[in-house]
């Protein structure tokens, strides 16, 4: 149905693809993987009209087509469901899906014809399986809702091939289970998809064929009997993967912050009493909303605590803003990097020594070449792959992102480190890179909360798991224990 | 530094055009005349900046101004308060007008927009209040004559305000582009979660922006009040607050906040006045001078806009 070949595209400095070919047929779903950086986007991007290719053909059912704008996509029946997701919060779920084609009455007003859109609403709204009001606001759904709605808004238009960019990065375990059923379901009805994740065990799961880019280039393809985790990832990096997660070894030693019936805003109702030892990764899973990301932001001073104590090394501590956490040495790795992380905006540089700038100050005034110093130092130590210190932070890759905000809190000295959702939409060497660092941190003695979803993240690199189900800790699980079920039957207890 | 170099590479550019046009622009007499102005319009044209880096906006500081000046001269003359003690408190008055408006924006998190818009109409009309609508002078000036010598004369033939002006911008261009208060401000400017996630007081820094501001405002105030010696309190200050946002864009700052340059600020806020008195020497009707300001503005932020070189 889709065939693209020959497919070139140059940044400035930079190849980033080198004639690409990439097909999809009728009701086929086409995995396409790669590390960050290997050109999926861009190919992606051309497809759907945002970039122009310098060179290379796309044909849709046998007919050349030109894809210059993202609406020239839309007429051709392409859709894409962005990883960042592009849907507006203020409007409500109709609105959204059909935003710019919005059902009128006759007459030159255009007025918005109200019983329409509702209805054809819930009948986009049912392909989808999505069991909410056309006139609910999108702001009051969660993060997989309104991937649906982006979803139902792509069907609506006709679509025939969609692109899901990371569709399952931001899901929980049963909304991953619940998105990959539809697109079971949207390929049983001729829907060509393009399944853009860096979770294998998902493509393993559902495509029928991978595509695997690296450095711009076509690295090889797997059929449906072939796909296997290892092949695929032998094919992204070019060598074999081994020790993917660290070895986990490390001894953990006195109980670094105790929690003390600690209730948050979220979950007034139940109190959570948890330690976290020196040396030890502490796994905290549960399904999104389960509060997971409510206590951490309770220990970083984010938010303000509805009850309970903080114990860090044996004392009681007040922790009423970031500020007096930094001071305590406890440190939050958000969830959201390009919000609450990053300065994406500003330097590599500046962000480095942002939380640690008295350091490098003298009455106020700046020493530019501590900082400088200081910021290269921790780059390389973090291997930052970077042009410079002063590029700006937004410009790099989603793990270098990550290293940096890291590189950010190891300026200081940690005492603890609370990471939230560490590695997502991260490639795969970049993980495993950032597995090495906390699994390193851990053994110098920092204590490591780490949020995650990502089961098979939780498995591999925690010594402890505890779960919590809708505010309430359910188990703390040793290593021993851990089992993708045991911690299921917690989280959904 | 390419946004400043556009807009010095504008001014000299218009100051050589006008200078062909009309010699006059280069005689002393106008050239201290504009830089007063551009001395005494640029130091609230800082204060203003410095709050649009933190994303915000301050619109009240033509009203602060005017009741600055009205207070300042019923200070002098009707109560014949010592000339300190009456700088002091208006230097106070100002600051502590900007603490409220930064407070309530950051404990009450109300828009800027309208904390400023509200506190400009108060501000005006409370200064007509206490005046009686009556335009307010400082009669012969007796008992604070050094204090009028001070603003209106000049050091090495260089007008007050603008000596002023030097000594306000390198002190602000140490603390914007040198300080760590200033690399906070641009952090707070571009994403105020990020900074406060990464252990920054943000709303300490956004209220200490808008004090800077009513400072700075109350400054500039105290030396246009002796330059011109009387106050309209309906008229006086009219669209300051514009010409201070206007050469805040010129400069370089954006208005969704996080960039902003001093040097920007002071040569934006010097094109304005060049503009105006081009007006003037170009034999231009007066009535014009905001169509030739907008009309140049415009001109000029479309010029940067295409000329930006592709990302």
């Amino acid at each position: 149905m889709l065939e693209m070949s020959g497919i070139s595209k140059r940044f400035p400095g930079v190849t980033a693809l080198d004639a690409v070919q990439f097909s999809a047929g009728q009701g086929e779903v086409v995995a396409l993987v790669g590390e960050n950086g290997a050109g999926k986007s861009t190919l992606m991007k051309i497809l759907s009209g945002i970039h122009a290719p310098d060179s290379g053909t796309i044909t849709l059912q046998d007919k050349p087509v030109s894809i210059r704008s993202p609406r020239d996509a839309a007429r051709l029946g392409i859709g894409t469901i962005h990883q960042e997701l592009e849907v507006i919060d203020t409007l409500d779920v109709a609105a959204n899906i059909f935003l710019g084609r919005e059902p009128t009455w006759a007459g030159p007003l255009q007025l918005v014809d109200r019983r329409q859109i509702y209805s054809d609403a819930r009948k986009a709204l049912a392909r989808v399986g999505l069991d909410v009001g056309p006139d609910s606001p999108l702001r009051l759904l969660s993060t997989a809702q309104k991937q649906l709605v982006e979803i139902a808004r792509a069907l609506s238009r006709d679509a025939r091939l969609l692109i899901m960019d990371e569709p399952t990065s931001s899901l929980t375990l049963k909304e991953t289970e619940r998105l990959i059923e539809l697109v079971t379901e949207l390929r049983r009805s001729g829907v060509s998809i393009v399944y853009i994740s860096h979770r294998l065990d998902e493509i393993e799961q559902l495509a029928d064929r991978v595509v695997v880019l690296r450095d711009g280039r076509n690295s090889g393809e797997l059929k449906r009997g072939d796909i296997n985790r290892d092949r695929m990832v032998q094919l992204m990096v070019g060598r074999d993967l081994k020790s993917f997660y660290a070895d986990t070894t490390s001894v953990p030693g006195p109980v670094r912050i105790e929690m003390r019936n600690l209730r948050t805003e979220k979950y007034p109702a139940h109190a959570v009493s948890l330690s976290l030892c020196s040396g030890e990764i502490l796994g905290l899973a549960g399904l999104v909303g389960a509060g997971r990301s409510e206590l951490a932001r309770v220990l970083f001073g984010v938010d303000r605590s509805r009850g309970g104590e903080i114990l860090l090394d044996g004392a009681e501590v007040n922790i009423r803003s970031p500020l007096d956490a930094i001071r305590l040495g406890i440190y939050l790795v958000p969830e959201d990097r390009r919000i609450s992380g990053l300065l994406t905006g500003m330097s590599v540089r500046e962000n480095v020594t942002l939380p640690n700038l008295s350091q490098f100050s003298t009455a106020g005034w700046i020493r530019r070449d501590d900082e400088s110093a200081v910021a290269q130092s921790l780059c390389g130590e973090l291997k930052v792959r970077a042009p410079s210190v002063e590029v700006k932070a937004g410009s790099l890759s989603g793990g270098n992102q990550q290293k940096v905000v890291l590189a950010k809190w190891l300026s200081l000295s940690p005492r603890a480190l609370l990471f939230d959702e560490p590695t997502r939409g991260i490639d795969v060497g970049a993980k495993a890179e950032i597995y090495q660092l906390m699994r390193q941190l851990a053994g110098q003695g920092v204590a490591i909360l780490m949020i995650s979803s990502d089961m098979e993240e939780v498995l591999g690199v925690s010594d402890r798991v505890a779960v919590l189900h809708e505010g309430r800790l359910t188990g703390v699980l040793l290593r021993s224990e851990c089992t993708q079920e045991n911690i299921m039957r917690l989280a959904v207890a | 530094m390419r946004k400043e170099l556009g807009i010095l590479t504008l001014l000299m550019l218009l100051c050589a055009v006008v200078a062909l046009l009309n010699p006059q622009f280069v005689g002393a007499a106008n050239i201290q005349n504009t830089s007063r102005l551009i001395g005494t319009y640029g130091i609230f044209s800082i204060g203003v900046g410095v709050v649009i880096v933190t994303g915000g906006i301050d619109l009240s500081v033509g009203a602060v101004f005017v009741k600055k000046r009205v207070l300042l001269s019923i200070m002098l003359t009707e109560w014949q308060w010592p000339p300190l003690l009456a700088v002091a408190v208006v230097l106070a008055l100002g600051s502590a007008l900007g603490a409220v408006h930064g407070v309530l924006i950051t404990r009450l998190g109300l828009q800027p927009f309208l904390v400023t818009l509200c506190g400009l109409l108060l501000y005006r009309g409370l200064a007509r209040y206490i005046a009686a609508d009556v335009v307010q002078g400082f009669g012969a000036g007796t008992g604070f004559e050094w204090l009028r010598d001070l603003t209106t004369g000049s050091i090495a033939g260089i007008p007050m305000p603008f000596v002023i002006l030097i000594v306000v911008a390198s002190i602000m261009w140490v603390l914007l582009h040198r300080s760590v208060y200033g690399r906070y401000l641009l952090a707070v400017g571009r994403n105020e979660e990020a900074a406060r996630y990464s252990g920054i007081n943000s709303r300490r820094i956004i209220t200490s922006a808008y004090v800077i501001s009513g400072l700075l405002a109350a400054v500039a105030a105290i030396l246009l009040a002796f330059y011109t010696n009387s106050v309209s309190p309906s008229s006086h200050g009219n669209f300051y607050e514009l010409y201070a946002i206007a050469a805040a864009v010129l400069g370089g700052c954006s208005l969704r906040g996080g960039e902003g340059s001093i040097i920007g600020i002071v040569a934006g806020t010097a094109l304005l006045q060049v503009l105006r008195n081009l007006v003037n020497l170009l034999d231009i009707p007066s009535s014009l001078d905001f169509a030739v300001m907008g009309a140049v503005i415009l001109i000029g932020v479309i010029a940067d806009q295409v000329l930006r070189p592709q990302k």
